[in-house]
């Protein structure tokens, strides 16, 4: 549902999809969501992106973010917009194995990269360890902010683990494996803001992870 | 956003090349600021040039010192052995700054770059910024003064540097490489970034056009005794109100032979203590003088209606920085 004709077609129309519409209807040189071509101008660029295992070719606006590409173009509306400048890591995401803020990266800035999205980690029934972790320890209340929370978490654990030194890691450790205290959890985890104050069973579910990943 | 066109680039001449076209065009990195302010409606390139992929993110040993590659990020510089090692206070300065994702996106050369946070900058819908229109006054003076200098500021502009690795490399002396249309530049740090003065729209002393290829750090036999502290609004994810990178070599009777200290927080560039230094030399490591210094350094400071306050958290900070780097090793 993502040209005129289907939006005239139809009685029903989500607001996502309608948003993407009014989009494409705007920005002449944008893709659909379904990665069919319209006509390209100077202020569009090509672009190769693989998401969640998904290979892309397609051409973008360059001012498309890679947020709203992957919400507003590919529809995965896992990942959210919050203040879309970089200050509450609601949109989170794994580019290349990091954790970054999707909201302030250009689409176009990312091609050959891979990302990883909420949705990419797991779903329903098939969750991954970490969003168990938070289901089984509430770290979330309204769950804006739990995508990002999860993504930014995942990464965390690779980043201790590969010995990442953080504000408050003591600077005679050893460049090994960082043992992470709800101290390290925390200051890890301040690019990611809860406005529901979730932040003890987010620190709960973070801890059990890194253990249960140890055990 | 204001559509522009977007190129990539892989060879330092095509950049410059890309660059020259229109005095409209930009570099883009990291892109954590640049993009933010281009949504704010403060930056209104018409051009954009992705560097990402030039050869400039490698750390490298370099006369005894390391050279830090223009692109390396913020966390790969921070992580790097040879940064923890030999310059643990830069390592500890950039993991004080933004966050995890940030500093995953954020470079080298973009971090140098970084423009400050004052709020009347950063808002278009405020007519007056010298700073991103000149000759349009200083909405900042008149308003909500409590992050602005108070070292440093002129009639035009009271805005700080929010950077904290421009802080610990001052305190370096490193060395920014540059390069551009007329060939390379050397610029020491202290030269890089300036006070606004009459024209508060420079933030730095780049020409048009420049790119910033790697920044130096010379070797410094003591520079493992050392500390960044930052004071800020909450425990993280904030930007300073007073911060100090603190360096500091000690004989076997613990006087001071040398001692090197650069605040961030006070002034639109990372400020150079150098009458603190000066009146540290040769004496003992003790409260009183480090006082006595942290009073001569803070001598010249005037505040604004709301930051009175950073005079003497500034000569806090200071002295607690330098009491912290003692207990550090040297070696």
């Amino acid at each position: 549902m993502n040209s005129d004709d289907s939006l005239l077609g139809e009685h029903r129309v989500r607001r996502r999809d309608f948003v993407a519409v009014a989009l494409v209807g705007v920005l002449p040189s944008v893709v659909t969501g379904t990665g069919k071509e319209q006509t390209t101008n100077e202020n569009s660029c090509s672009l190769s992106i693989t998401v969640n295992g998904q290979a892309h070719q397609l051409e973008v606006d360059t001012r498309v973010t890679l947020l709203d590409f992957l919400r507003e173009h590919l529809h995965l509306t896992g990942t959210k917009k919050g203040c879309d400048h970089g200050q509450c890591g609601a949109c989170t995401v794994l580019v290349n194995g990091r954790r970054i803020n999707s909201c302030l990266s250009l689409a176009v800035m990312n091609d050959g990269s891979k990302v990883v999205t909420i949705e990419g980690l797991g779903s329903g029934d098939n969750l991954h360890p970490m969003q168990a972790a938070f289901v089984e320890h509430d770290g979330l209340q309204c769950g804006y902010c739990t995508p990002g929370q999860i993504c930014s978490a995942v990464a965390l654990l690779e980043e201790a683990k590969a010995g990442a030194p953080s504000a408050v890691t003591k600077r005679d450790a050893s460049i090994g494996t960082v043992e992470l205290t709800d101290d390290e959890i925390r200051e890890r985890m301040s690019g990611n803001i809860c406005r529901c104050g979730a932040y003890v069973g987010i620190v709960a579910a973070i801890r059990a992870a890194s253990q249960g990943e140890r055990a | 956003m204001k559509p522009f066109t977007y190129v990539r680039v892989k060879t330092v001449h095509e950049a410059i090349y890309e660059r020259a076209k229109s005095p409209e065009a930009r570099y883009i990195g990291g892109g954590t600021n640049l993009l933010d302010l281009m949504k704010m409606g403060v930056e209104t390139p018409t051009h954009l040039i992705d560097i990402n992929a030039l050869p400039l993110a490698k750390i490298e040993e370099l006369d005894g010192g390391v050279r830090i590659g223009a692109l390396v990020s913020n966390t790969d510089a921070a992580n790097h052995p040879l940064i923890r090692e030999r310059y643990p206070v830069l390592s500890e300065a950039i993991v004080a700054g933004a966050s995890q994702q940030l500093r995953n996106m954020a470079t080298i050369g973009g971090n140098l770059l970084q423009r400050t946070r004052c709020y009347y900058f950063y808002d278009p819908s405020f007519t007056q910024c010298n700073k991103r229109q000149p000759g349009t006054g200083c909405a900042a003076q008149s308003g909500i003064s409590r992050i602005h200098a108070i070292l440093g500021e002129s009639a035009e502009c009271i805005a700080t540097n929010p950077s904290d690795m421009s802080v610990a490399l001052s305190a370096l002396d490193a060395t920014v490489q540059v390069t551009g249309e007329h060939g390379n530049r050397s610029i020491p740090i202290h030269e890089f970034h300036r006070l606004p003065g009459r024209n508060p729209e420079a933030d730095n002393t780049l020409r048009p056009g420049e790119l910033i290829t790697s920044v130096d750090l010379p070797a410094i036999s003591y520079a493992k005794r050392s500390h960044y502290l930052k004071v800020r609004d909450r425990a993280s994810y904030a930007f300073a109100l007073v911060s100090v990178a603190a360096i500091i070599d000690l004989d076997e009777k613990a006087t001071i032979r040398e001692a090197r200290i650069a605040l961030g927080g006070v002034a639109h560039k990372p400020w150079r203590a150098n009458k603190a230094e000066k009146a540290l030399l040769g004496h003992e490591m003790k409260p009183e003088r480090l006082r006595m210094a942290a009073e001569q350094e803070l001598k010249a400071a005037r505040p604004q209606r709301d930051n009175a306050f950073k005079i003497e958290l500034a000569k806090r900070t200071m002295i607690r920085a330098l009491m912290t780097a003692a207990k550090q090793e040297a070696a």
